[in-house]
């Protein structure tokens, strides 16, 4: 054991015991929380303004967003559907927040159209397809049975939507809207798109064959330079002119086929980004091992370059997922389109920042998970780089 | 042949001729066949929908070709920056359209260049309660769809109160549902020949700073540049107004009868677009500035700090202009996102391109031809901003011998 600092000082350096001194602390300023709020808040003149005006700013914001949100808000008014009477909500516009809206709409805003009594069915749906989000997100589930795990949900989830068997009634596929076409146009856009825009990258890479790569090239530069809109203009008005006559396909499988070339493209210039920058020396050992292309590409490269890639490929999902409110703009009605009709009748009209705040949360709700999701998975890869 | 070349083992065999062997073993034989399938594949889609449509057209007689764009549009359009009324024509329509996404383009990517940059830093700053508000800005506007964004902003323009009780923050500009009114000054001749003389003033002085640099490279001192740029950036500009008489009116907006008269004008659904993709788009630029200033090398820093230089000088001489390096490429893509995101804008009624060929091909039927207008002019802006952004990389990068 060592001796500690007191005792090490009885004895001065010229063998004369000198009083023992108590241990001296750090000036109160520089440690604990007024030591960080020295260094952090209050450095210098100029960091103190600063400090001082946000701390201003952030507090008289607060407080009116409490008072509109909360404190004045309309959280019930009389009356429903036809006959209900905003005018409670009216004698506050602008103080108040009209809560009573969400209330009134929540269903609608979820599900769209689909019959009320049936509702339980999208509501599972939604369940589904967050279960089977988290599942897809933990590493001890990545193997070969997430695929069938997926072809079952995804079945599952039409059979709820649809129905018309096991006793379910059949629901048209007009009447779907909300949070499950959100959910469904992202989920198959992405799931369709990722396994083409493998492909597509891997094309894009032949050296050996020029006509592939350019198609590819052709391909992915065409999508990517053009905004969505105009993939869902194409799919709502040039589409039914592609197809012989007789044959029709509807509108959301005509905006989901957009949707998955359109972020096909996007994922294939993340995927071969891991392409790139696999070393050389893996394609080379998979060559030397005698492998054919298809091996080579499905045991040796593949595995290592998406795994590179992942945190970016999170992103590009998020963005799809951000990206799949666009198909409002041909009159499909997914979540963000919802809350755009549901202040459509008279009565509500006016309120639609109470109603797209609502969306907001929901959206946000996913995307700020799969965001956080994606920086922790950064931080673990990268874990053997940090110092 | 000498007899001890033929001792060689080297010489022993000859090299595998590198000839083509009509046999599936052949990589080059099996590539060609490969892409020919591929190649035939997708010519025959392209053939099938090709016939289809063309059969489609003739059943439903719509006639193809782009002669509509001579027409008359009859299209009421609400801001054109050029002369533009419904007895115009498509093709002048259109136009317009393409003008309001440049115009709407160009000044996003400027404004949201500046915000996003100055969040970047905000984010990384000393003071913790300015680094965790950039961190909420940046984590919260990410992560909500921009349409939904827009639309907010929309409603909440909308929300604003008629013209009579219009909000009137300072002086005479009044926030109402009709948009933003603000005084302007009244354009007069004069006042474009001023512009032009400001023009030629930031070229000359472009051109003048080329000079003193390459006079100091050659000797080692530096003419002062200020009291020239002066007299080119205000001197001159002032000069030509002075001497074209001077004028100056200043145009205020004032409220008469149920509207304002008089003024310039922003209207809500720009006004809900720009604040919308320059508030969205920011938030991506300043993760991206963020990332390129940590990617400076922190020893940079504190070198920067040995030398004596402020941290306001540190981050502006030393580690921008290094960080420029690796934040110039993703925010290339940026810029395109903003430009392909403007297309939002018909959603909201902001007449844009996407918005009046859209207009325009439910007017006269003309699908192909109107998507293929929207994609051809996208086209062509995202190419010119990726040739644009490209030459300025190359002219950043790092100078190696």
């Amino acid at each position: 054991m060592t001796s500690s600092p007191a005792q090490s000082a009885t004895i001065g350096a010229n063998g004369m015991p000198v009083p023992a001194e108590e241990p001296r602390r750090p000036p109160v300023l520089s440690v604990g929380p007024l030591g960080w709020l020295r260094a952090n808040l209050f450095s210098s003149w100029l960091n103190t303004a600063v400090t001082l005006v946000l701390a201003y700013v952030v507090i008289s914001w607060a407080l009116g967003l409490i008072s509109w949100g909360v404190i004045n808000a309309v959280w019930d008014v009389p009356g429903t559907g036809a006959q209900v009477d905003t005018s409670a909500c009216r004698a506050v516009r602008g103080e108040g927040a009209c809560w009573a809206l969400i209330g009134e709409k929540y269903r609608f805003i979820l599900f769209g159209l689909y019959p009320f009594d049936e509702q339980w069915r999208p509501a599972l749906v939604v369940v589904i397809f967050v279960a089977l989000y988290v599942v897809s997100a933990m590493r001890r589930f990545w193997n070969r049975w997430l695929g069938l795990v997926w072809m079952a949900a995804l079945t599952v989830i039409g059979v709820l939507m649809w129905g018309g068997v096991f006793g379910l009634r059949f629901v048209e596929q007009e009447r779907w809207g909300g949070l499950p076409i959100t959910l469904i146009l992202s989920t198959f856009g992405i799931a369709l798109a990722f396994p083409l825009s493998i492909l597509v990258a891997l094309g894009r890479r032949q050296t050996s064959m020029p006509a592939v790569k350019a198609l590819c090239v052709v391909y992915i530069e065409l999508i990517r330079g053009v905004p969505l809109i105009s993939l869902l203009f194409m799919a709502s008005v040039m589409f039914p002119l592609f197809l012989p006559e007789g044959m029709n396909i509807d509108k959301l499988l005509r905006a989901q086929v957009a949707i998955i070339l359109f972020a096909a493209a996007y994922l294939a210039e993340v995927v071969r980004g891991g392409l790139q920058a696999l070393p050389k020396g893996q394609y080379e050992a998979a060559d030397a091992l005698g492998l054919s292309y298809w091996q080579k590409t499905g045991f040796i490269v593949l595995p290592q370059a998406l795994r590179l890639v992942i945190p970016p490929l999170v992103n590009t999902f998020i963005g799809m997922f951000k990206d799949t409110s666009l198909v409002l703009i041909i009159g499909i009605f997914d979540l963000l389109n919802t809350a755009k009709t549901s202040i459509i009748e008279p009565a509500w009209q006016g309120f639609g920042i109470e109603a797209y705040l609502f969306v907001s949360a929901i959206y946000f709700v996913f995307c700020f998970a799969m965001s956080k999701y994606s920086q922790d998975l950064e931080a673990e890869f990268n874990r053997h780089r940090r110092r | 042949m000498p007899q001890d070349a033929i001792a060689d083992p080297r010489y022993a065999r000859a090299a595998p001729r590198r000839g083509l062997r009509l046999s599936w073993r052949d990589p080059t034989v099996r590539s060609i066949v490969w892409q020919m399938v591929i190649i035939g594949l997708v010519g025959f889609v392209v053939w099938w929908l090709v016939s289809n449509t063309m059969r489609n057209l003739e059943v439903r007689r719509i006639a193809t070709g782009f002669g509509f764009l001579n027409r008359e549009a009859g299209l009421p359009i609400a801001e054109a920056m050029i002369p533009y009324t419904p007895a115009d024509t498509y093709a002048r329509a259109l136009l317009v359209g393409i003008l309001n996404t440049l115009r709407v383009a160009v000044i996003g990517i400027v404004l949201s260049t500046i915000l996003g940059t100055l969040v970047g830093i905000a984010r990384l700053a000393q003071n913790w309660l300015l680094a965790k508000l950039a961190a909420i800005y940046v984590e919260l506007l990410r992560d909500l769809p921009l349409l939904l964004q827009l639309l907010f902003w929309y409603a909440l323009m909308q929300g604003l109160p008629g013209p009579r009780q219009a909000v009137n923050p300072f002086g005479s500009v009044f926030l109402s549902n009709r948009g933003i009114k603000f005084p302007w000054i009244a354009w007069e001749p004069a006042h474009t020949a001023a512009l032009l003389a400001l023009l030629a003033g930031i070229a000359a002085t472009v051109l003048l700073a080329r000079r003193f640099t390459a006079q100091q490279m050659a000797t080692g001192t530096r003419p002062k540049l200020w009291p020239w740029g002066l007299a080119l950036l205000v001197g001159l500009p002032a000069a030509v107004w002075v001497v074209m008489g001077a004028p100056f009116t200043i145009d205020a907006p004032v409220l008469r009868g149920f509207n304002f008269q008089g003024g310039a004008t922003i209207t809500p659904e720009f006004a809900a677009l720009l604040l919308g993709l320059v508030l969205y788009t920011a938030a991506f630029i300043a993760e991206i500035v963020r990332a390129g200033i940590l990617a400076v090398h922190t020893g940079q820093w504190e070198a920067a700090g040995a030398l004596g230089l402020s941290r306001g000088e540190q981050l502006r001489l030393i580690i921008l202009p290094q960080a420029l390096r690796v934040i110039i490429p993703p925010m290339t893509s940026q810029y395109l996102n903003i430009t392909k995101n403007s297309s939002l804008a018909v959603a909201i009624g902001y007449q844009d391109i996407v918005s009046i060929a859209n207009t325009t091909l439910n007017q006269t039927g003309q699908a192909i031809e109107g998507i293929a207008i929207i994609m051809a002019v996208y086209l062509t802006i995202s190419l010119s901003i990726s040739l644009f952004m490209n030459w300025y990389n190359a002219k950043i990068a790092l100078k190696e011998r």
